[in-house]
């Protein structure tokens, strides 16, 4: 008994340096990936594509013998292409993010991290390489730059609102910016359009809480940010209702027009939404995008 | 102060109401206080203005809920209280003077009167009032005290039997004194004379207040006869709505033990104050009734004892001479039977056969010699108390009996031949009868000249013949003559019992005679001429409830004022033996009648009930804060912060608990069907139903790990609720003050053991009482157990069933160690098989075990297995607890395996049998 409580204690604390939002992520992951193949093109890469008759100018270590000993002409056996793309994921850390109006849904700083370190997986086993906006972690592949993502996405940012960053984008790589764009959106104009003159294309996830779409609030109340810098009092939050709404559209179709003006997709998800389903579409968006 | 029934402790407090309307005020211009929320979205929010700058109000209803808890908080501070006992306050000074009726009437409503008086004495107490007490039917000089002291001797006020005359009235109307007084006086509600004048001496000298209470009193007459059947009428003092009571007709049974012998409805029409019954018993059983009383009505006046008058005698007639067939005339007993048969039974036969049914007389008419054995079992009856009654005849004059020496069965000696006067071979006149001597039982009794006597049997002369003459002719030759044989007498009529010798029996004056003799008995009281002289020894007096109790400390009565005086303290009421009878005092007699008591619409009436004093704070208090409770429920609904989801799981938790306690019902029929469950009774008693549960729990423990047996968990049993069926066994805990189960719980019980169920009860008193009523547990098990239908008992034979169901045991100890274990008695056929040590006993199980031995106690087991009650000291009490589980292992094996042990008395038939 005296050895086994430190034993499991010390099995604990290891097992935990394993951020648990990798795992789940690597499953959320899994779940996407059965079905979907390669880049349908020739390219770099293991995995067979197509045989095609030689032409001029292919070295003469390329020909496929064994396909070509069936037939009279000369075969050169092509890969799926496997080119790399890097990828910059941005996602709002700051503490307007850390919400969940209920327990039963999650946080959405929580579907953020989970959506962004999935899709990074995805893309990494697709070969791309994925890293985060800023400085810190410049896109790279491999495990490795799964397990630091994953560490680099769970750390908190102090502010209240988030502001997305365009610095660290490779020109003509693509983005993924996740946030709830609450805040200024001038910050995301910013971003998007100096993305945008970079050639850098991507996509706009905006995550929002079910109750920032309902605003199911009555009586008086004193509304704060969840940093606590900001805050509104009003003695009938009821009537606040139609406006709030109002101006929570105006929001998300600034968004649109500026995502439609940059080429970037625009996508909005709710927490109380399923992740596979937000997966499965910035997946796509990925995947179907300017590539196409 | 007082408010209706409701008088406020702290009355002042009640002025914090007035601050209700400026707390309303208050509330209603503070918004409820504003919740914070934590909301990423406010920055969308910033800058949007409320439309409406006012704010949201407190809803009335809150208000109103929030007024409600301050106003029952404000009251109940006040100390409200129902019904205040504190109406003395008016009049709170100067000496109290307490009078009561108590008479046998007041009886009834005794034990309502001694609350009263006891909290008026404590009341005056209270307010150092000094008290005096009156009783009128016993008045003393009223003797003003501190009312503690009255308080300690009010146990010892009962009320007597008999009632204020206005001769008592008077005198205490003269004890009173000079002295100013409040008078309260407890009367029975009877009307009696003489009370107007001393209600008047009372008010004289300060104000009286009645109590009395408002139930009429129903009171008794003495039972009659008419036409051999008996004959009951209940009297009501005030005529009102019909009402039926029950007459309960007690006497001995055969064996001699008192009980109820049979009773009888009486129903009083609507403004009747009368009803009359008539009940028709058996004369023998009418001979053995010694009261008759009203069901319920505990006072003097609902008994009415029986004497004599309600017996018939049974007289034997018995005739030396029965060869003359057909010449009824002439028969020596046609007379006789023709005097006695209205008022006696007559019995038949040869006088060997009557004499055990010991008859009260014998009449031998013209039996001249008897065999020794006859003579000598006659002489033990009539020393017993017998009246012997012979007549002469031929036959005794022509024999020698009592010749010689005087027969121990005749009074005097004979003269040999007798005499005859008047007649055609003799000379002289027919004798006729002298005056009687007073001395003479026939003293006062009317002598007509027709009575003759032409022949006789004539007395030899002897120093105690004058003393034992007790009828004589007017020549001074004896008639009648009496000896005295121990308590009983023989008696000899010189002349026939026809009338060939004489025109006696022909005449009236022989029955009169008779009676006299009390060989008819007297129906009617016996005149003031027969009682002169008379002293009457009371042998059991009625108490004022109605309770007969032993009067050897009394002295006796003369027979003069038996008949003429009232009812007091010198003559109570009971039963008074005299020379040859007993005699009845009733408290109702034929004539007396009840009428209530009439009061002065100027003298205050009241009720013996007072309402019981109930303060209310507390309630008022429990309340406020319910409505504070609801309050904050409210505020949250209202502010939002309660979930609608919560609040529905509270309401849904609060209407899910009854549901639960079907479930559970449910589930404890299911656990005891499907195992073997030991069942103890619930008894109200929290404290002995744990025990009980604790010593099931460690009896089923010590099944589990010693016997096949495995039962599951004890369950205690509602009596009125559950269904016993599923329980083998029920172990019954008696306390005194447990509740008697109702009717149907009764039925379900008898039915539960009919069909094999046990009950064990255990009177828990061994250690301080033996088996049997003498303890309140005791009486109880009584009570409990006289609906139930039980065979009879005995105390556990050694050779019964439970002595070897599983170990072998004589001693059944529990946590004591008394010895009285009752099981149903054995047949009486029970006989012993050869070559076993037991007798073939009877097939059943026995439906219950009755003892005091406290089992569970020693049974009992806590949670770990550890026993929960000392038993005995060191290792005797642990070979004790021992004995006590091994008594429960053989008690649940007799149970379950039913006669199997007995039936081992078969294995040698079977064997044999299988031999074959």
């Amino acid at each position: 008994m005296s050895t086994v409580a430190p034993l499991r204690a010390r099995a604990e604390h290891d097992a935990a340096r394993l951020p648990p939002l990798l795992a789940r992520a690597e499953h959320l992951a899994g779940t996407v990936l059965l079905g979907e193949h390669g880049r349908r093109r020739a390219g770099l890469g293991d995995d067979f594509w197509q045989y095609r008759p030689v032409q001029a100018g292919d070295e003469r270590r390329f020909i496929d013998w064994r396909r070509s000993a069936r037939s009279d002409a000369q075969f050169v056996r092509q890969r799926e292409w496997q080119i790399a793309q890097s990828v910059v994921i941005w996602v709002d850390a700051a503490a307007s993010m850390r919400f969940a109006s209920d327990p039963k849904y999650a946080e959405k700083s929580d579907r953020a991290r989970l959506l962004a370190l999935a899709v990074a997986i995805l893309l990494n086993r697709a070969g791309e390489r994925v890293g985060l906006a800023g400085a810190d972690l410049p896109p790279r592949r491999g495990e490795a730059q799964m397990m630091r993502l994953a560490e680099a996405l769970v750390k908190d940012g102090a502010d209240d609102y988030g502001h997305p960053q365009s610095s660290g984008m490779l020109p003509h790589g693509r983005a993924l910016f996740i946030s709830d764009f609450m805040g200024d959106i001038a910050a995301a104009r910013t971003a998007l359009t100096g993305a945008a003159d970079r050639g850098v294309q991507g996509v706009l996830l905006q995550v929002l809480d079910p109750a920032e779409e309902a605003f199911p609030y009555r009586g008086r109340t004193i509304f704060e940010s969840v940093g606590g810098t900001l805050a509104h009092e009003t003695l009938k939050a009821s009537e606040l209702r139609d406006r709030y709404l109002a101006r929570l559209a105006q929001r998300k179709a600034e968004l649109q027009s500026l995502c439609a003006t940059t080429g970037w997709q625009y996508g909005l998800h709710h927490t109380s939404d399923s992740a596979q389903s937000a997966l499965l579409w910035l997946f796509r968006a990925f995947d179907g995008g300017p590539s196409r | 102060m007082m408010l209706g029934p409701i008088g406020f402790t702290a009355p002042w407090l009640l002025l914090a109401l007035a601050a209700l309307p400026i707390l309303w005020i208050l509330l209603r211009a503070v918004p409820p206080a504003p919740i914070r929320r934590r909301f990423p979205g406010v920055a969308l929010l910033l800058g949007l203005s409320d439309d409406d700058t006012v704010t949201d109000r407190t809803p009335w209803w809150l208000l109103l809920l929030r007024m409600l808890a301050v106003a029952a908080l404000i009251v109940g501070l006040a100390g409200p209280v129902l019904n205040p006992q504190d109406d003395g306050e008016q009049a709170a000074t100067g000496p109290l003077l307490i009078v009561l009726d108590g008479s046998w009437a007041a009886a009834r409503d005794w034990p309502a009167q001694e609350d009263l008086l006891d909290a008026m004495l404590a009341e005056a107490g209270r307010e150092s009032r000094p008290v005096a007490i009156l009783r009128l039917t016993e008045p003393e000089a009223p003797n003003f005290q501190a009312a503690e002291t009255w308080r300690s001797r009010l146990s010892g006020l009962a009320p007597s039997a008999w009632e204020a005359t206005p001769g008592t009235m008077a005198e205490a109307a003269a004890m009173l004194g000079d002295e100013d007084f409040e008078t309260r006086w407890f009367s029975d509600g009877l009307a009696r004379d003489g009370r107007d004048r001393l209600l008047s001496e009372l008010q004289s000298r300060g104000p009286v207040t009645i109590y009395e209470s408002p139930a009429p009193v129903i009171a008794l007459a003495p039972a009659t006869i008419i036409d051999g059947a008996v004959q009951l009428t209940a009297t009501r003092a005030r005529a009102g709505t019909p009402r039926e009571v029950t007459i309960e007709a007690h006497g001995r049974d055969p064996s001699g033990t008192p009980r109820m012998l049979a009773t009888m409805p009486l129903t009083f029409e609507a403004d009747a104050t009368t009803a009359t019954g008539e009940l028709s018993i058996p004369a023998e059983l009418r001979a053995r009734l010694t009261r008759f009383e009203i069901a319920g009505q505990r006072h003097a006046g609902a008994v009415t004892l029986t004497d004599d008058s309600l017996r018939r005698r049974e007289i034997a007639l018995i005739a030396g001479r029965e060869d003359r067939e057909g010449l009824e005339l002439l028969s020596p007993l046609h007379y006789l039977e023709q005097a006695l048969i209205p008022s006696a039974d007559i019995l038949d036969g040869a006088l060997i056969d009557i004499l055990p049914a010991n008859p009260d007389v014998i009449v031998l008419a013209d039996v001249a010699t008897l065999s020794g054995a006859e003579q000598s079992e006659l002489l033990e009856w009539a020393e017993g108390g017998g009246l012997l009654l012979r007549f002469a005849g031929p036959r005794l004059a022509a024999s020698d009996v009592s010749r010689d020496e005087e027969a121990p069965l005749m009074p005097v000696r004979l003269r040999a031949g007798g005499r005859t006067v008047g007649g055609a071979m003799s000379w002289g006149e027919p004798k006729s009868l002298a005056p009687f001597p007073e001395e003479s039982p026939f003293f006062g009794l009317e002598i007509s000249d027709d009575v003759t006597v032409s022949a006789q049997v004539m007395a030899q002369p002897d120093p105690t013949l004058a003393s034992r003459v007790i009828a004589q002719l007017t020549d001074g030759t004896p008639l009648v003559t009496r000896k005295r044989i121990g308590a009983g007498q023989v008696v000899l009529f010189h002349v026939t019992a026809n009338a060939e010798w004489s025109t006696l029996p022909l005449s009236g004056l022989f029955v009169q005679m008779l009676e006299r003799l009390a060989v008819s008995s007297a129906v009617a009281l016996p005149d003031l001429s027969e009682m002169q002289g008379t002293t009457w020894q009371p042998i059991e007096v009625l108490d004022g409830f109605g309770t007969l109790n032993d009067a050897d400390t009394l002295p006796g009565v003369d027979g003069e004022t038996l008949i003429t005086d009232p009812i007091g303290p010198n003559l109570r009421p009971g039963l008074y033996e005299g020379p040859d009878r007993r005699l009845a005092l009733n408290v109702i007699k034929d004539d007396t009648t009840l009428s209530p008591a009439t009061w002065p619409a100027n003298v205050p009436v009241r009720g013996l009930a007072r309402p019981p004093e109930a303060p209310l704070g507390g309630w008022l208090l429990a309340a406020a804060l319910v409505l504070l409770m609801a309050d904050i429920l409210a505020s949250l609904a209202l502010s939002g912060r309660l979930m609608p989801v919560r609040a529905a799981l509270i309401l849904a938790a609060l209407m899910a608990m009854p549901q639960q306690g079907e479930a559970q019902e449910q589930d404890k029929a299911l656990a005891a069907a499907s195992e073997v469950v030991l069942a103890h009774v619930l008894t109200g008693d929290s404290q002995l139903d744990e025990a009980a549960h604790a010593g099931l729990r460690g009896l089923g423990e010590t099944l589990y790990f010693r016997t096949s047996v495995e039962p599951s968990q004890p369950i205690g049993v509602n009596l009125e609720e559950d269904d016993l069926a599923l329980y083998p066994l029920l172990y019954w805990p008696v306390t005194p003050d447990q509740p008697i189960p109702t009717a149907e719980a009764y039925v379900k019980l008898n039915e539960y053991l009919r069909t094999g169920g046990m009950i064990l009860f255990d009177t828990r008193d061994a250690n301080v009482a033996g088996f049997g009523a003498s303890s309140p547990n005791g009486q109880k098990l009584q009570r409990l157990a006289r609906p139930l239908d039980i065979p009879p008992l005995e105390p556990i034979p050694e050779d019964h069933v439970l002595t070897r169901t599983f170990y072998l045991l004589q001693d059944f100890p529990g946590r004591f160690t008394g010895r009285g274990v009752w099981v149903e008695a054995a047949p009486a056929d029970a006989e012993k098989v050869e070559g076993m040590p037991f007798r073939n006993l009877n097939d059943n199980v026995t439906p219950v075990v009755i003892g005091g031995n406290d089992w569970a106690a020693a049974w009992a087991m806590d949670e770990t297995g550890a026993p929960m009650f000392p038993v005995g000291r060191g290792y005797a009490g642990e070979r004790q607890r021992e004995l006590a589980y091994r008594f429960g292992v053989n008690l649940v094996m007799h149970v379950l395996t039913g006669n199997y042990k007995s039936d081992q008395v078969h294995v040698p038939a079977l064997l044999d049998r299988l031999g074959q």
